[in-house]
């Protein structure tokens, strides 16, 4: 299985203690697959452990694109975290690693 | 009298590049040049700046950025408008015309206040992030209500060269001048969805020409060290065409376009700002020539009753300690270092957090690789209600060179306040802007 960095570029931003990866395809025919298998449920299993909330995924086929709005993801909130980054600006690598 | 109105974006955040700037403004052929510098925190420690000096309170980088920008606005013939404000922008002003008499050259300054709202709101506010009201945090520093376009508009209606603000919504800095070349009505909502796309677009400045991009051999930018920044050629109806000046560092393309369309939207269907709410969903991106992309579609609804407010008030001390182990077994050397340091401070301080730099502090794990790296930083990191009991962070990972385990080398330890951030909702009557005109011009001067 292919993994979502060979497919797809993606970009962190961060509200609050919400997360925003935007998921990007290279290539549009990519796009039905991602739609298919980058669920909101397979981005919550892969991002176990550092999203505690919901995950609400948004499909934007103008652009071939997928965003995924994860809330309760950045340890307490950018400007409170103890955490390295505490943006999540690395975050959009880890999801990267996903297989779909 | 040309079609577009040009829009250039001069800054993306407080500490920004000086220098792409000067390109825009040299060789951008510009009306506009917007410079975003304003970020949550950063209006709540100008707050804490000005209460020890009413003179202070305004951007730090002000002078350095204006003193070169003003000379080469006089001399193309295009406005600034920016919240280098922050929490004083009189004093911005007064900033800035002192840069005009040493320059002599005539200015006029259009000063946009109202945003401070401090004194407005209420300890039961409730909070927009998490149940409770700001009454659940600690003092409050500042409250800043989010400006847009209708508290800008007397601003350039004024004729200003300089337009400065203090918090006012991100894309409204770049919707205001089109909206007001144009003369659009405020309830227009597909034309300022439009052009809040566009400021959405240009908001964070490197971040459309390639920076926060790159990705070697598989998302190749050029010529990164002098990345160009962005503009746009806005039409009256509110589609524009991004570029950037001929011969910069970086790409505008329809894949970085794209991640900047998106960064940061919580609702691509419904972007909130005092303007307009926002559908990019069915935004329109096209390549239209090496580095220009073509940007049209977005829709827009009527803009919410209320306008947020950020509040930054005082969450404690941070002390933070690192040290670094390499070679055979570094992971459990650092390990240990961690977990001597956690017993030793056990029950001292408020939430600890140990992190293995190098192999998992980003992301709690390895995703794809060994967890197990040639070498690796211990980070601690702890709350303290004082900076004095934070410091024993940094001064306990310190004392690991001589008491820790073997090969600790390259400490460091650093104290820090936390300004904390949480939002609530003003009614829109409730803030009261004013636009306040300073002007010089050595002619009129006697000294």
């Amino acid at each position: 299985m292919p993994r979502l960095y060979d497919l797809a570029h993606c970009r962190a931003g961060d509200k609050g203690n919400t997360s925003i990866l935007s998921v990007i395809t290279y290539d549009p025919a990519d796009y039905p697959r991602l739609v298919e298998r980058l669920t909101a449920d397979a981005v919550r299993a892969h991002l176990k452990g550092i999203v505690q909330g919901e995950i609400e995924r948004y499909e934007l086929e103008h652009i071939h694109a997928l965003q995924f709005v994860c809330s309760n993801a950045l340890a307490g909130g950018v400007t409170t975290s103890l955490a390295l980054d505490a943006h999540g600006k690395s975050l959009s690598y880890a999801l990267l690693t996903i297989e779909v | 009298m040309k079609r577009t109105v040009r829009i250039g974006s001069g800054a993306g955040f407080q500490g920004d590049r000086l220098d792409p700037a000067l390109v825009l403004a040299e060789r951008g052929e510009l009306d506009y040049l917007g410079l975003e510098c304003l970020g949550e925190r950063t209006v709540a420690l100008a707050q804490l700046r000005r209460r020890k000096d009413p003179s202070a309170g305004y951007d730090p980088l002000l002078e350095r950025r204006m003193s070169r920008l003003l000379p080469l606005a006089k001399k193309h013939g295009f406005a600034v408008i920016t919240n280098m404000g922050a929490a004083n922008p009189l004093a911005a002003a007064d900033a800035i015309l002192g840069i005009a008499r040493e320059e002599r050259l005539a200015i006029k300054i259009a000063v946009v206040t109202g945003d401070d709202v401090l004194g407005e709101i209420r300890s039961d506010a409730p909070i927009i992030e998490a149940r409770g009201t700001l009454a659940d945090y600690g003092e409050p520093i500042s409250a800043n209500a989010y400006l847009g376009t209708a508290a800008l508009l007397p601003a350039l209606e004024s004729g200003a060269d300089v337009v400065i603000t203090g918090r006012v919504a991100d894309p409204s800095l770049f919707l205001a001048p089109v909206a007001f070349r144009y003369g659009w009505s405020l309830d227009d909502f597909d034309r300022l969805a439009r052009g809040t796309c566009v400021g959405h677009l240009l908001e964070c400045a490197g971040q459309l020409t390639g920076g926060y991009f790159a990705d070697p051999g598989r998302k190749e930018v050029a010529n990164m060290a002098w990345l160009g920044f962005p503009f746009a050629d806005v039409d009256g109806e509110g589609n524009a065409i991004l570029g950037k000046v001929e011969g910069t560092g970086g790409a505008i393309t329809l894949a970085n376009t794209k991640e900047q369309l998106l960064y940061e939207v919580t609702d691509p269907f419904g972007y909130v700002t005092p303007d307009v709410i926002a559908d990019f969903s069915r935004v329109t991106l096209a390549e239209a020539g090496r580095d220009r992309v073509a940007v049209s579609g977005a829709k827009g609804k009527a803009r919410p009753v209320q306008l947020k407010v950020s509040v930054g008030y005082h969450a404690g001390f941070v002390g933070e300690g690192e040290i670094a182990y390499a070679g055979p077994n570094a992971l459990a050397r650092a390990r240990l270092a961690g977990a001597i340091v956690r017993e030793r401070l056990e029950g001292q301080l408020g939430e600890m957090r140990v992190d293995l730099i190098g192999s998992t502090a980003l992301h709690g794990r390895a995703f794809d690789a060994s967890e197990n790296p040639y070498e690796v930083r211990l980070r601690i990191a702890a709350r303290a209600a004082t900076a004095e009991a934070a410091a024993v962070v940094g001064e306990e990972v310190e004392a690991l060179y001589t008491n820790g385990p073997a090969g600790g080398g390259g400490t460091r330890k650093y104290v820090h306040e936390q300004i904390g951030i949480v939002s609530t909702l003003i009614d829109r009557e409730r803030v009261r802007t004013q636009v306040t005109v300073r002007e010089w011009s050595p002619h009129a001067a006697t000294v």
